[in-house]
């Protein structure tokens, strides 16, 4: 399937030039709170795709019978009934991982990349726009929450999605986890450096 | 057709209506389809906690059969209990535990070998204890601490846990995490004490026994072990004051 320039730009967009969480800084505060280990990040950043993508082409689809006064309600009501949903299906079909995610789950709802893309792209753009955008938002998001939580959970456990990866005999020679990882300190630290990278390569797109 | 005023007052009205009806109906739906299959993993997660507390890995076992074929609910003196039948034969008797952490609740379960008084195995879960610190209750490298030791000490049924090293039937509490280990503590000791009777009773679950026959079981039976105890486990008591380990814990 070729893409054209336009929608190529939507979907990839936000993986990286204009990537939600590094370059916006936005969804911040979950970022820090699911990645001490690899496999919430991967599920948040599922969750989060699946509900931006969704509540993007609700809305896009509604978007000429919505009252203009009460168009924030309307997102939201949409955001968190679908948020309500992806809670349940969780504890329904994953229920250790939504034990882990807890509170978290819920709060997506308070996540400002949903409400930014519904009010900036949705309320203005075709479904199918809309859903490219949704899905390239939240991979975007997805993408920064793996690798910090890649960081996180090697070097603060020595494991990889619950699998031991550093080897017996590191720890019989006096290698130690480092317990500042598991920290949501070490999180925001870990995005810091992730901006630096991502900006130091971007130098000239930026402008 | 003439188009409709999308920022008229009835139809905003009307809009926010229907909408939230639509909206209640499908979440009402979504909810009591999947009640059953969330109330199975609520119990099934319930039957793993209690299944860890006698020290069984679960990784690639079906917790439910081995819930089933190893574990009898039982109430004795109108206390719940869990009493497991190990494959060895041997008969452990598991309690639930609830009590607050630093941020929340916590709760565990503990397993005693037949005498009522030998901790078998622990198992201790929370809410919302820091990762890393209060939240290392859950490891089992914290849990294994408790076995072998006895709940029955000088003073009662009482488990010590402490800062720093630990002797005899102290258990050593998780560097860093010192309210939530004193949490941890305070929670085995209420549930001791509420469990006075089943503890010190003969252990036949026969349920003519009033509570408060078996109170006075209770008292005799303590005082008959005691001396000896005191005797076992002198040293330790006498090595680190109460009073002082008291003192160093709220530091």
């Amino acid at each position: 399937m070729k893409l054209s320039d336009k929608t190529r730009e939507t979907l990839l967009g936000p993986l990286n030039v204009n990537n939600p969480v590094v370059v916006q800084v936005l969804g911040i505060c979950s970022a820090l709170a699911v990645t001490v280990q690899l496999k919430p990040a991967l599920v948040m950043g599922i969750a989060v795709t699946i509900i931006v993508a969704m509540s993007n082409v609700i809305i896009s689809l509604l978007r000429n019978t919505i009252p203009m006064r009460i168009r924030i309600i309307v997102q939201l009501v949409v955001v968190a009934a679908l948020v309500t949903l992806v809670s349940e299906v969780l504890r329904a079909f994953a229920y250790d991982v939504s034990v882990q995610l807890s509170v978290y789950i819920g709060l997506i709802i308070t996540n400002c990349i949903l409400m930014g893309r519904l009010e900036a792209f949705a309320m203005t753009n075709g479904p199918w726009d809309s859903f490219l955008d949704g899905l390239g938002n939240g991979l975007g998001y997805a993408i920064i929450l793996v690798i910090v939580a890649f960081f996180r959970e090697l070097l603060g456990s020595g494991s990889l999605l619950g699998f031991q990866v550093i080897p017996q005999w590191c720890f019989e020679h006096g290698y130690v986890n480092n317990g500042m990882m598991m920290m949501p300190a070490m999180a925001l630290i870990l995005v810091g450096c992730i901006i630096w990278v991502h900006r130091s390569i971007n130098k000239e797109e930026k402008k | 057709m003439k188009k409709l005023d999308t920022n008229s007052n009835v139809y905003t009205i009307v809009y926010a209506t229907v909408m939230v009806v639509i909206v209640a109906l499908l979440l009402a739906v979504v909810s009591s389809a999947l009640k059953p299959k969330q109330q199975a993993n609520v119990e099934l997660d319930r039957k793993k906690q209690v299944l860890s507390s006698l020290n069984i890995d679960l990784k690639g076992q079906d917790a439910e059969a081995l819930y089933a074929q190893l574990i009898s609910e039982q109430q004795i003196d109108g206390k719940q209990v869990f009493v497991a039948t190990l494959e060895d034969g041997s008969k452990k008797y598991i309690i639930p535990m609830h009590g607050a952490g630093l941020w929340g609740a916590i709760w565990g379960y503990i397993a005693l070998d037949d005498d009522k008084n030998t901790i078998y195995g622990t198992y201790f879960n929370h809410d919302s204890e820091t990762p890393g610190l209060g939240g290392e209750i859950t490891t089992r490298y914290f849990q294994t601490r408790f076995n072998g030791k006895h709940i029955l000490g000088a003073e009662g049924y009482q488990m010590e846990i402490v800062k720093g090293e630990a002797q005899g039937e102290q258990v050593q509490a998780i560097s860093g995490a010192t309210i939530t280990s004193k949490g941890v503590e305070t929670m085995i000791n209420t549930t001791l004490s509420d469990y006075l009777s089943f503890l010190s009773g003969n252990g036949s679950c026969e349920a003519g026994q009033s509570s408060a026959e078996s109170n006075i079981i209770a008292i005799e039976t303590k005082e008959q072990v005691e001396p000896q105890v005191v005797e076992e486990v002198n040293d330790p008591y006498q090595e680190v004051e109460p009073a002082e380990v008291a003192a160093s814990i709220n530091e």
